[in-house]
């Protein structure tokens, strides 16, 4: 605010200012109040996982601050040492790391194209692309499953893998369309001089260029497959399940099933938050690019 | 040229029609078939849709669903967002609302189920809501499961804990009982004394805990290391039922039932003493199963409704607020008549974003509500699941379930292109 305007209306700048002051306390209590509402859910879960069964069985998790004797890492030791919870944590790997690299390579292909080439039909495709980013996928679910009972990978890791790619794809294409038409048009006309083909500008000048965009859709991809469990629970068995499928076959007995629940849930939620809290800033970037999955 | 445009866009291509375009005609063709596929049905599984009890409920959920979440996240990540602006630690804020993106919806139901489970001993919300009930003066001392000694003169009669014979003004009256937990014995209660003589027209006594921590002392006697229960309603009842005289016992167990007459009573200690107490609310049974659910999915969803819309009000140029404030608009007049208008297109991605996400809602619905509540949680995804998979093996049924929800979704689609459009003619 400028010296005149401060000079004019000083009295009501002063009134304001002890107003914003107050304002300013109630916001941050209020604030302060919202984080710990938003903090407690995940900590109660920590706290859990860190008790046995017979603990959590009598009493909940807070009694933790009064008799932190209860503290154990049994219920991890466990896990870790069930085949079940290492396989599927395995087979989760197994099916994020592929599903994301591929939705990465033929999501940039495509996006490329429909960013800088030129051939009949690209609009009413790109159109498709777009009304194909809302579909639910529960319109895929019984014909892929009789499809890829016939072809003999129902139940496999890579008929998921399969599933999921095909339905990151008009995500992965529509978010890298839109970022790579914001490269400047003389960077690819400059290499087109050079005698570069299609293939060349795209690996030397889009690919790299494209590298922020490229890591926003892969962190968003990786942690959608990580934290699926929909398509799992039917495309795949006892064998190639992921750590989602193998937790929630506990839940039928939450009671007594809290230690492998709590202490599995927090594992499964290990790796997303590491990949959230470094990379986050590319997470809420691919969000923010096209948000309609 | 075409050629080339082949090359890159062929996988993505022929994924895309024979994993989704192709499912999707197929689904239409199957939802006009029987159970098994065997034969052509016409529009009954619509009709069964509409008709059938958890499929109706599932389909009368998710309207509630569509009617509440994305509202209440878009309220809310508007509200954090404006009042982010206001704090000097907004970043650390933004992670802490917007972490439960990052989790796994099976997680988040894993921790929802174990946060609002009945008993206030095992579940949080309980808890908190049994202590704030008692700090209103809600909970009296409660001794759920005590029981008196035997073979003293006293029985458990339906609860009420009251002496055998009845007995004139000038006795004593003594209650020793077992099966009180310890931690229902507040920090109050002080060693077991016994009651001062009766005088003509009193009838005193005590009442304890008849148990030595650690063992020791004689059953029926006040001994050493005995505590008194405070705190408990005493009642002397006349022959004909009528409450002449009550009490309260204090912290050594103490009582004294005093003005009564030449008649006899039974001292009776009423079972408001022993009953639970106020148990908290019963979160997951069918009534409120579904507002449980809608809240583990604000609790996931508002972060990206904050950080959508805060980035959207980063982009909005503040010199119009400023302008406006020093024509002395208040801070409502200012974000109700500038900053609300600029950030409409934001909300209304947010908002569609939440639609679109909130019909297909599937894993917290399946995780949440224990055996006895899930048909009251149904909603269309978790039914389809159920018809087609789950048991049902009804893949006609499902399919027409899964048109639904694809039906449900054209209006967002249409918005998509428009909006598609739009930006390409600017």
């Amino acid at each position: 605010m400028s010296g005149a305007a401060t000079h004019v209306r000083g009295k009501k700048t002063l009134a304001r200012t002890i107003l914003g002051f107050v304002d300013k306390g109630v916001v941050n209590a209020v604030l302060v109040i919202v984080a710990i509402f938003w903090l407690v859910p995940t900590l109660g879960l920590f706290l859990s996982s860190l008790r046995t069964v017979g603990d959590s069985a009598s009493s909940g998790w807070w009694t933790i601050f009064t008799t932190p004797a209860q503290l154990t890492i049994e219920n991890y030791a466990n896990l870790l040492a069930n085949p079940t919870i290492t396989g599927s944590f395995w087979n989760t790997i197994l099916i994020a790391v592929p599903t994301t690299i591929f939705v990465v390579i033929f999501g940039a292909l495509a996006g490329y194209a429909f960013a800088w080439l030129t051939f009949p039909g690209r609009d009413w495709l790109l159109i498709v692309v777009i009304v194909l980013l809302a579909v639910p996928l529960q319109v895929a679910l019984i014909p892929l499953a009789r499809m890829f009972g016939t072809l003999g990978i129902f139940g496999s890791i890579f008929g998921v893998i399969l599933f999921h790619v095909a339905f990151g794809l008009p995500f992965a294409i529509f978010l890298l369309r839109n970022f790579f038409t914001q490269i400047p048009a003389e960077l690819l006309e400059a290499a087109r001089i050079d005698g570069a083909s299609d293939w060349r500008i795209f690996v030397q000048v889009i690919l790299p260029l494209g590298g922020p965009a490229i890591a926003s859709l892969a962190i968003f991809q990786f942690l959608w497959t990580w934290n699926d469990m929909l398509v799992a629970l039917i495309f795949t068995d006892s064998g190639s399940q992921p750590l989602t499928v193998a937790i929630q076959s506990q839940l039928r007995q939450f009671g007594s099933n809290i230690d492998v629940l709590s202490a599995g849930a927090f594992l499964s939620m290990i790796v997303p938050l590491i990949v959230f809290f470094a990379f986050q800033r590319f997470f809420v970037q691919a969000l923010l690019a096209g948000s309609q999955k | 040229m075409f050629l080339i445009a082949l090359g890159f866009l062929a996988p993505a291509l022929v994924l895309l029609a024979g994993l989704v375009l192709y499912p999707i005609l197929y689904t239409v063709v199957r939802s006009f078939f029987s159970a098994d596929g065997g034969a052509f049905v016409g529009w009954d599984n619509y009709v069964t849709m509409f008709t059938n009890d958890s499929t109706f409920t599932a389909i009368r959920n998710n309207v509630i669903w569509v009617l509440v979440a994305p509202v209440a996240c878009t309220v809310l990540g508007l509200l954090f967002a404006v009042l982010l602006e206001k704090i000097k630690w907004s970043t650390a804020f933004k992670l802490i609302i917007f972490m439960p993106m990052a989790i796994s919806m099976l997680a988040a139901g894993v921790i929802f189920r174990g946060m609002f489970q009945e008993s206030p001993n095992l579940g949080v919300v309980n808890a908190a809501v049994v202590a704030v009930n008692s700090a209103f003066g809600g909970g009296d001392a409660a001794y759920p499961g005590a029981n008196p000694r035997t073979d003293v003169g006293l029985i458990n009669d339906g609860g009420v804990i009251a002496s055998e014979a009845a007995v004139g003004a000038g006795t004593e009256v003594n209650f020793p009982l077992v099966g009180v937990r310890a931690d229902n014995v507040p920090a109050s209660a002080a060693q077991a004394e016994s009651a001062d003589t009766a005088s003509a027209d009193q009838i005193t006594g005590t009442v304890w805990l008849d148990v030595v921590i650690g063992g020791g002392g004689t059953n029926g006697q006040i001994d050493d290391g005995k505590t008194g229960l405070p705190g408990i309603r005493v009642d002397a009842v006349d022959a004909s039922g009528t409450i002449a005289a009550t009490t309260e016992t204090d912290a050594a167990g103490r009582y004294v039932l005093a003005g009564l007459g030449t008649e006899t009573y039974r001292i009776a200690l009423p079972a408001s003493n022993f009953d639970e107490g106020y148990q908290g609310v019963s979160w997951l049974s069918s009534g409120l199963i579904t507002a449980v659910i809608i809240l583990s999915y604000i609790w996931i969803w508002a972060g990206f409704a904050m950080v959508m819309i805060a980035s959207g009000l980063s982009a909005i140029d503040r010199s119009l607020q400023e302008a406006a404030r020093m024509d002395g608009a208040n801070e409502w007049k200012v974000f109700s008549r500038i900053t609300a208008p600029l950030l409409a297109p934001v909300l209304i991605v947010v908002f569609v974003t939440l639609i679109i996400n909130v019909l297909k809602i599937f894993d917290l619905v399946y995780v949440i509500p224990p055996g006895a509540s899930k048909p009251a949680a149904n909603v269309i995804a978790v039914e389809m699941w159920t018809v087609s998979f789950g048991g049902g093996s009804n893949q006609g049924l499902g399919s027409a379930l899964a048109i639904l929800l694809l039906i449900l979704v054209l209006p967002s689609m249409i918005i998509n292109v428009r909006k598609f459009r739009q930006e390409r003619k600017s």
